[in-house]
């Protein structure tokens, strides 16, 4: 009971955790129009966008600001250079409150070449600033990014405000004093932009200028060279007079619960979440897994985490990936694998088994825009079906969702929770937005977690008897047996069994029997969880708007918009999507609507219509974008109306 | 391993199950031989574990008396690799067959013994589907007739051995089911520390009698089985033939017993191992131990490394969960 209670305080605390500041409605009325402000930073793939934005996120954490990131990324590692689809941007949403969100549309768009400014002007608020690059407008790169005209000069950017300057050749001027080729100098290039941007938002320099010296150890002329251009940057905005859109702004902190804090990406907090859980379990962690965006950062973070009991293994492929996890589980650790929907495709036969041995295992889905290749580096929430159904015959297992970079972290010990509470493989699905973006996080304490030691079952059965692989505890579950414990020796495979022996049992009683009895243990997962709430909002009334995953932010701010107008609408969030919450059915019957916004076609949608027979609708989006606020707004205007 | 030797009869290494394999299968000629096997190893039974993928001879595990491993079709080298990562101290047993390991596992027999995990590989080669009921497989000879390929199959087979010294095995070897010799080459495979390939020849009476005959029946045993022994000269035919090098034309040739150039086995001589293995029709088949060169295991090298990598760190999830630039808030949230 101790358990489910810490389980239950958990998610409570979640809430302050994933966000710096959770707005009171109070709060929300007071100030109706909070201070934030959106700036995406787009340029080449060979730019550095995605570390200026880093960089520039984490000054803004620094700065005590709430933010959220959403790194947009062609799939190409180099595409060729000034290309629309060599186009890699980085936005960041920070501000004085609460900020759920990457944002709808941004305010600043800084643009390094056309093609980066062809690709994302169109997002850009009206009356919202472009800084250009001029020094890249040169008439081979305009038509390369299908330009017939120089759009700096022609006005056809009249919609918004727009500064430019040659910021290559700034940049080649404030690094001339160290001697790089042509090429590397220009390099140089985002730093100087970092440097502007820190400017114009009055951020500190420093923790860039210390991050630039421990990653150009080796190469201190690289290091001060970038230093140089990251001050000049922040000097031209300094002293160059450029008018009323150019100017500084000063955000302040975003009130936020005393404590530690640091930023955290899905991934990094994945890791942490496993490594908690696992030490949690009292087990060690094996982790296999193959490379594929976006889950690698995951199998990254973790390789060098070896102090922490885990082995790591890059096995030959998806299958063995998973097959070698299942191995580690069947010997004692706690099995973990990893992948992105493709790569789940291909574990399933492993899955089946693992759910057939009745195995621990956790298996983290970053999901990514499919089918087949799909959209690597995009984002969607399409694998739901794939999660709950996807396998041959009835091979139930447990799935829950993260819904933020920060939350992530509690999802993975829950994750590991379940899977060794219950032996059982568990999903645990992020996706591509979660793992990349990154968010501030208050550090938890550790010792507010319960901790959920396995018990290895090692008493050898009495003179005569056998040993009971498939006996059930009072949750189902089957005893966990290692090898290596002496008087207990005994076979399983994938092969229907006997309840209790395990004995391999094709005859129609024991299947029948044992898919009854895999089903039930699964559906009991939910006596262990808590009840379903509802995040914003009343517990009935006349609009619901459930969501899941990377939905929460937009869905959140959506709601809480409307609410402040005056509309009946209330935010449900699901974190366990199988086995639902018990009371799930009944709350979502209290409301005369319910609709359910998802990056996919409609899935989630669909099991609630069939696990409750609610006219659930749906509101769906499959761009490989995360949903903006105002589409999820727009939506309840009209089931409202 | 446990250094500790114990006690055991082949009677303590069969289960109570039921054997259901075909009357006259060559696989219970194997499992007898590794039951009586096992006593002579000095193992535990609980130290040991079988894992098998799907087929006939992936039915293995549930006939040992020890921990055992059933899984899914090719993939039981990742099974065990797992296995072995997290509980070195477990002696691992793959059981396979020729579809299982070279056909839908391929991928993983290479990557098993490149890796060289610690284990012993017994791949039953019967050059035939047989659990599902006679198709060819990748070991079948052009031109084998079966329910898929009714006209004789077209496609040239790979040669077990061949393809395991090519992934970078350490240790290679052939049997025959019910050789006598079987349990000395099992011994061997599972005396060499690191991935021991055992290849054996499993007759498969249902679909494929009699596959093995030119060189198995009694008749042609003596001039057709050149069981090699380390140190010893390469000879057959009671002695009266031997094999030589070639040295002109670099391939083996069959001389007489005495003579002088008769080779004498090396097995750490790849060169020769991979003239072993791909002899033509004429000469005898070579068995036993045919290449033996030990290097550091898979997991050896991973727990060093990882105890290594850990020197002098003392985890502490705390100090793990505020790592990074972390920055403190102390005001109380402001009040309205």
């Amino acid at each position: 009971m101790e358990l489910r209670n810490a389980t239950r305080s958990r998610v409570k605390d979640s809430y302050v955790a994933t966000a710096t500041h959770l707005l009171t409605e109070k709060e929300a009325h007071a100030h109706p129009e909070p201070e934030a402000v959106v700036v995406r930073f787009a340029g080449d793939s060979g730019d550095g966008m995605q570390l200026t934005g880093g960089q520039f996120t984490l000054s803004t954490a620094l700065a005590g600001n709430d933010l959220a990131t959403f790194p947009d990324f062609p799939a190409e590692i180099r595409a060729p250079q000034g290309t629309t689809f060599g186009v890699s941007a980085f936005q960041i949403n920070f501000g004085s409150c609460s900020i759920e969100t990457a944002g709808d549309q941004p305010d600043v768009l800084i643009a390094m070449n056309p093609a980066a400014l062809k690709v994302n002007v169109d997002q850009l608020r009206d009356g919202g600033l472009i800084i250009a690059d001029e020094g890249e407008f040169t008439p081979r790169n305009l038509t390369k990014a299908g330009y017939e005209a120089n759009p700096l000069e022609d006005g056809s950017l009249a919609r918004w405000q727009l500064v430019h300057f040659n910021i290559s050749q700034l940049t080649l001027d404030a690094v001339k004093p160290f001697g790089l080729g042509n090429k590397e100098a220009l390099r140089c290039k985002n730093m100087w932009t970092l440097g502007l941007a820190l400017w114009m938002f009055d951020r500190d320099r420093e923790p860039i200028v210390q991050w630039l010296r421990t990653k150009f150890a080796k190469a201190p002329e690289l290091a001060e060279a970038n230093i140089a251009a990251l001050n000049a940057g922040h000097a031209y905005g300094e002293t160059v007079e450029m008018g009323a859109p150019f100017k500084q702004h000063h955000i302040a902190p975003a009130p936020a619960e005393p404590g530690l804090y640091r930023t955290v990406t899905g991934a990094e907090a994945l890791a942490l979440g496993l490594v908690a859980g696992s030490q949690l379990a009292g087990l060690q962690m094996f982790f296999g897994s193959y490379p594929i965006t976006p889950a690698s950062p995951l199998l990254h973070h973790l390789a060098r985490l070896k102090e922490y009991g885990i082995v790591t293994f890059q096995a030959e492929d998806e299958i063995a990936a998973i097959c070698a996890a299942i191995g580690a589980s069947y010997a004692g650790q706690l099995g973990v694998t990893s992948s992105s929907g493709p790569g789940i495709a291909l574990k399933t036969e492993a899955l089946g088994l693992a759910v057939m041995t009745e195995l621990p295992l956790v298996v983290v889905n970053s999901q990514r825009g499919g089918p087949s290749t799909g959209l690597p580096t995009k984002t969607e929430q399409s694998d739901l079906y794939q999660a709950i159904y996807g396998r041959n015959a009835d091979s139930p297992l447990p799935v829950i969702a993260a819904r933020s970079p920060a939350d992530a972290f509690d999802c993975a010990i829950e994750a590991c929770r379940i899977a060794t509470r219950y032996m059982t493989p568990v999903m645990l699905l992020t996706d591509g937005y979660i793992a990349n973006a990154a968010e501030p996080w208050k550090v938890p304490d550790m010792s507010g977690y319960e901790p959920f030691p396995v018990q290895f079952h090692d008493t050898p059965p009495a003179e005569g008897e056998g040993v009971m692989p498939y006996a059930r505890d009072c949750d189902l579950a089957r005893p966990w047996i290692r090898p290596g414990t002496p008087g207990l020796e005994h076979r399983i495979g994938g092969i229907e069994k006997q309840p209790g022996t395990g004995n391999i049992d094709y005859s129609p009683q024991a299947h029948a029997e044992m898919t009854r009895i895999r089903a039930a243990k699964v559906a009991k997962v939910a006596e262990s969880i808590p009840d379903q709430d509802v995040c914003l909002g009343e517990p009935s009334g006349e609009l619901a708007v459930v969501g899941w995953g990377s939905t929460f932010g937009p869905i959140h701010q959506a709601v809480r918009r409307c609410r402040n107008r005056g509309l009946d609408v209330s935010h449900i969030h699901v974190r366990h999507i199988w086995p639902l919450p018990g009371n799930l059915g009944e709350l979502l019957r209290g409301y005369r609507r319910v609709i359910v916004p998802e990056m996919n076609s409609g899935q989630f949608k669909t099991v609630l219509r069939d696990q409750y027979l609610v006219d659930a609708r749906p509101l769906t989006k499959v761009s490989g974008h995360p949903f903006r606020i105002a589409e999820i707004e727009a939506a309840i205007e009209e089931a409202l109306a | 391993m446990n250094e500790m030797t114990t006690v055991t009869t082949a009677k303590d290494w069969a289960s109570d199950q039921e054997v259901r394999w075909c009357p006259g299968c060559g696989d219970y000629a194997v499992l007898k031989a590794v039951q009586r096997t096992m006593p002579d190893l000095g193992v535990a039974r609980e130290k040991t574990v079988f894992v098998s993928g799907i087929g006939c001879s992936s039915r293995f595990p549930y006939y040992m008396a020890s921990y055992g491993f059933h899984t899914i079709h090719g993939r039981a080298p990742a099974f065990a690799t797992g296995i072995k990562l997290a509980n070195p101290e477990l002696d691992v047993w793959i059981i396979t067959g020729d579809g299982d390991a070279l056909s839908i596992g391929g991928n993983h027999t290479m990557h098993v013994l490149r890796r060289n995990l610690d284990c012993q590989i017994l791949l039953f080669n019967n050059e035939i589907y047989g659990l599902t009921k006679g198709q060819y497989s990748p070991t079948s000879r052009v031109g084998t007739r079966s329910p898929s390929t009714p006209f004789g199959s077209v496609d040239r087979p790979v040669t077990p051995c061949m393809f395991a010294l090519g992934s970078g095995a350490r240790f290679v070897a052939r049997g025959i089911d019910v050789h006598k010799n079987l349990p000395d080459v099992l011994k061997a495979a599972h005396a060499h520390k690191g991935a021991s390939f055992v290849e054996i020849y499993q007759n498969c009476i249902v679909y494929n009698d009699e596959v093995f005959a030119s060189f198995t029946d009694r008749g042609v045993a003596a001039e057709k089985q050149l069981w090699l022994k380390a140190g010893e000269k390469m000879l057959f035919a009671g002695g009266a033939k031997g094999l030589a090098l070639d040295t002109e034309k670099l391939m083996l040739k069959i001389v007489e017993g005495d003579d002088p150039a008769v080779l004498v086995h090396d097995p750490q001589n790849k060169g020769i191992a991979a003239m072993l293995i791909e002899m033509p029709p004429e000469f005898p088949m070579a068995l036993g131990v045919i290449y033996e060169d030990p290097r550091p295991t898979f997991e050896t090298a991973v727990i060093e490394q990882n105890r290594s990598a850990a020197e002098g760190k003392a985890p502490d999830l705390q100090a793990l969960v505020s790592r990074g630039q972390s920055w403190q808030v102390t005001k109380e949230p402001r009040e309205l």
